[in-house]
C-alpha cells in the first residue's frame, strides 16, 4: 500500500495510526510535508499509538503551526488596521477565514498569504490604503500586472516591506474571464461576523468558494489540502443545519456551481468519507459517479513514497485544464504567445 | 528510490534517497560510527536525483530535493554528490526543525558546558570547533557541531549536532596534520565553496551526542589580524544571533524568549586572531573565566 493511501486513510479514520509498521511512517510523514497537511495529520491523530519520534515530531508540527495561526490572525488585523479608516468593507477568504471563524479545519492548517474579498468598486480605495500601510508590490513585470489587473479576480499580490506576508485582494472568486462567474455582491451582502468581529462568507458560500478554488481554479496542486478543508466544512456545517447539502447545492446553483460542488462532494466522500444526503425534493440531488471522477482521484494522490509527483501527463493535463477553464481561446492564445516572447 | 541511507545526527533522523550508489556509499563511510536504529522512523527526508532521467549517466548531475527545496539551486556534478547529501540534510534542518531554536553556530563542549562561536563562512568557527575537538590544546573538548547548534526552548540548553565536519580550503591540512588519515573524506576539488574534506568527529562526540550542555561563553571568532578580543553586549549578540538563527522568526515567542535568556546566560564576545593556535588560546582563556 503506497503512502499516500495510507495518509488519507489515517485521515479518513479508516486505518489506525497503531496499525502502521516504524518504517511505513517515512512515507506517510514525507507525503504529508509535500501536501503541506503534517500539521494537520499531527493534530487529528495526536498521540494515538505513536512511535515515540513520531509523536514528538507531531507535537513540533501542532505548535510550529499555533504560532503561525497567531500570525496569520495578527495580519489580518494590520489590513483592518488598513482599511478602517477608509470603511472599506472586506470578507476573509480561505485559511486565515477559518482560523477566524474557529473551524476545524483550521486546526493544524498551514496558513499562507492573507485572502480578502472586496468590493469592485472599493478596489482602488484598498489598494490605495494597503501601499500607505506598508504593503508593496511582488510582481514588477508590466504584463503580468496588466494581466491580473485587466482579467483576474483580484490585484496583483502586495507583500508588506517589514513583516514579509502577502495579501491577495480579490474582488471576485473566480476570475473574471472563467466560464462560471460567481456574484460577489452577494457574497459579500450575505457575509457573516465572527467572534472577533472579522467576517466570513456565510457557511454554504464557505464551502462553495472552497470548492470553487479546488476545482474550477488551478490544477489540483494542493488539492488534498483543499478537499480536507472542504471535507471538515461540510461536516462542521452539518452540525448546524441536518439539511446543509441542500442548502449547499441551492447556493451553488445561485452561482454556477452545481457540477463544482457535487464533485466536491462526491470526491471528499471518496477519499475522506464525507457524509452525502441525496434529495428528490425541492430539485433532485444525487451522487452518481462521474467517469472523470477517478481522474481526479489519480491526480490527487499522485505522488510516491518519497513524496515525488508521479503521472506526469496527467499533471499536465489538469494543468492545461486549468487554463482552458480560466481563459477564452483567444486570451490564452495571446497570453501563450506574449509568454513564449519573454522566454 | 534506487538507492537509500538512514543516519541520526543529534536528535535527527534523516532518510536519504539517491539516484546513484556513489553518495550513499561516501555516506556510509563517513557515517559508519554513528549509532543506527534502523526501526526509527525519519523525521527529514532528503532526495538527490537527476534533473532529466539522461543525466543519471550523461554528464551525472545532482540535484538536492526532499522535504524542503530551495528554488533555482544549482545541481552538482556526481563527483560532489557527497557535498550534495550534505547540503540537502543541512537544508532539511535548517527549513524544518521546530524542536530547537536553531543557530548558524559551532560549539564545543568541556565539563558539561559549552562554547558556542558563531560567525560567516570563513570567520574560522568550524576550524577551531574542530580543532579543539581534536584536543588539539591538552584540553578535553568535546566538539558539539561546526554548522549547527541548537537551542531547548524549555531548559536553555545547548544540544549538539555533530554531523561530519565539513572543512574548507587551508583549515583541511591543518586539521588533517593532526588526525588519522582515516578519520577524513576524500577531498572534493573546486566546489562552489572551495575545496572541501570532511572529518569525522571522534568516537567520544558522537557517543555523547545526546548529552546537552550548559551554554557558558558565546564567541564571534574572526581569522585574520592581530590577536584581540572584544566583550560584546547583550543587545548586538541577540541581533547578530537572530541573524544566524534559521527558524527564530517561525518559532515566534518561543524563540524570542529562548534567545533573550540565552544572551542574558552568557558574556559574548568578538575575538580576532592570526593562526589557529592564538585562536585556541583565546578561547581557552575566555571559557576559563566564564566558568569561574
Amino acid at each position: 500500500m503506497s503512502a499516500i493511501h495510507i495518509f488519507v486513510d489515517l485521515l479518513a479514520g479508516r486505518r489506525e495510526a497503531a496499525s502502521l509498521a516504524p518504517r511505513e511512517w517515512d512515507g506517510v510523514i514525507t507525503v504529508a510535508r509535500a501536501e503541506a497537511m503534517l500539521a494537520t495529520l499531527a493534530h487529528w491523530l495526536k498521540d494515538s499509538g505513536l512511535p515515540p519520534s513520531v509523536a514528538a515530531l507531531f507535537a513540533d508540527q501542532r505548535a510550529a503551526v499555533a504560532v503561525a495561526r497567531t500570525q496569520s490572525l495578527w495580519e489580518a488585523e494590520m489590513a483592518r488596521r488598513a482599511l478602517a479608516s477608509e470603511r472599506i468593507e472586506f470578507v476573509l477568504l480561505k485559511g486565515t477565514a477559518y482560523a477566524a471563524a474557529g473551524l476545524s479545519c483550521a486546526e493544524g492548517r498551514q496558513i499562507g498569504d492573507l485572502d480578502i474579498l472586496v468590493l469592485g468598486i472599493d478596489i482602488g480605495r484598498a489598494e490605495n490604503e494597503l501601499l500607505e500601510a506598508g504593503w508593496e508590490w511582488v510582481k514588477s513585470d508590466p504584463y503580468d500586472d496588466a494581466y491580473y489587473r485587466e482579467h483576474m479576480h483580484e490585484l496583483p499580490p502586495l507583500i508588506h516591506k517589514a513583516r514579509d506576508r502577502m495579501i491577495d485582494v480579490h474582488h471576485t472568486i473566480l476570475p473574471q474571464t472563467h466560464r462560471v462567474t460567481p456574484d460577489p455582491l452577494v457574497l459579500m451582502a450575505e457575509a457573516v461576523e465572527t467572534p472577533t468581529g472579522f467576517r466570513v462568507l456565510s457557511p454554504p458560500a464557505m464551502a462553495c468558494h472552497c470548492a470553487a478554488h479546488l476545482l474550477a481554479d488551478g490544477d489540483l496542486q494542493g488539492g488534498l489540502r483543499n478537499l480536507w478543508d472542504f471535507h471538515c466544512l461540510v461536516g462542521d456545517f452539518l452540525k448546524d443545519d441536518p439539511q446543509f447539502h441542500r442548502t449547499l447545492l441551492d447556493e451553488a446553483r445561485r452561482h454556477g456551481l452545481s457540477a463544482v460542488v457535487r464533485r466536491a462532494l462526491r470526491l471528499s466522500n471518496h477519499l475522506y468519507g464525507t457524509p452525502l444526503i441525496a434529495y428528490e425534493e425541492p430539485f433532485p440531488l444525487r451522487y452518481k459517479a462521474e467517469r472523470a471522477d477517478d481522474l481526479f482521484i489519480q491526480r490527487l494522490l499522485a505522488r510516491d513514497d518519497w513524496g515525488r509527483p508521479t503521472h506526469f501527463a496527467l499533471h499536465q493535463a489538469f494543468y492545461i485544464r486549468s487554463h482552458w477553464l480560466r481563459m477564452p481561446p483567444l486570451l490564452l492564445t495571446r497570453h501563450l504567445w506574449t509568454k513564449w516572447r519573454k522566454g | 528510490m534506487r538507492h537509500s541511507t538512514r543516519i541520526a545526527v543529534g536528535p535527527v533522523q534523516f532518510r536519504i534517497g539517491s539516484d546513484w550508489r556513489a553518495p550513499i556509499a561516501a555516506l556510509g563511510r563517513l557515517y559508519a560510527g554513528y549509532p543506527q536504529d534502523e526501526a526509527r522512523p525519519a523525521d527529514a527526508t532528503v532526495r538527490l536525483f537527476a534533473a532529466r532521467p539522461w543525466r543519471r549517466w550523461l554528464r551525472p548531475s545532482v540535484q538536492i530535493g526532499g522535504d524542503f527545496v530551495v528554488p533555482d539551486a544549482l545541481p552538482l556534478p556526481l563527483s560532489m554528490g557527497l557535498l550534495a547529501a550534505e547540503m540537502g540534510m543541512n537544508l532539511q534542518v535548517a527549513l524544518g526543525w521546530r524542536r530547537h531554536l536553531l543557530l548558524h553556530a559551532s560549539a564545543v563542549a568541556r565539563g558539561g558546558r559549552a562554547v558556542i562561536m558563531s560567525g560567516e563562512s570563513g570567520s574560522g568557527k568550524s576550524t577551531l570547533a574542530a580543532l579543539l575537538g581534536e584536543g588539539g590544546d591538552g584540553g578535553e573538548w568535546r566538539l558539539m557541531g561546526d554548522e549547527f547548534t541548537l537551542i531547548d526552548p524549555v531548559s536553555g540548553d545547548a544540544l549538539a549536532f555533530p554531523r561530519a565536519v565539513s572543512l574548507k580550503n587551508a583549515a583541511i591540512a591543518e586539521v588533517a596534520a593532526r588526525v588519522d588519515a582515516a578519520r577524513l573524506g576524500p577531498l572534493l576539488a573546486g566546489t562552489p565553496k572551495g575545496d572541501i574534506r570532511h572529518l569525522i568527529p571522534r568516537a567520544d562526540a558522537i557517543t555523547a551526542m545526546h548529552e546537552p550542555a550548559r551554554p557558558a561563553l558565546l564567541l564571534f571568532p574572526r581569522f585574520g589580524g592581530a590577536a584581540a578580543i572584544e566583550p560584546m553586549g547583550e543587545g548586538e549578540a541577540f541581533v547578530r544571533l537572530t541573524e544566524a538563527s534559521t527558524n527564530y522568526v517561525a518559532l515566534g515567542e518561543a524563540g524570542f524568549a529562548a534567545l533573550t535568556r540565552l544572551v542574558r546566560e552568557m558574556p559574548a564576545f568578538g575575538i580576532s586572531y592570526p593562526d589557529s593556535a592564538s585562536g585556541m588560546a583565546l578561547v581557552e582563556q575566555l571559557f576559563a573565566e566564564a566558568v569561574r
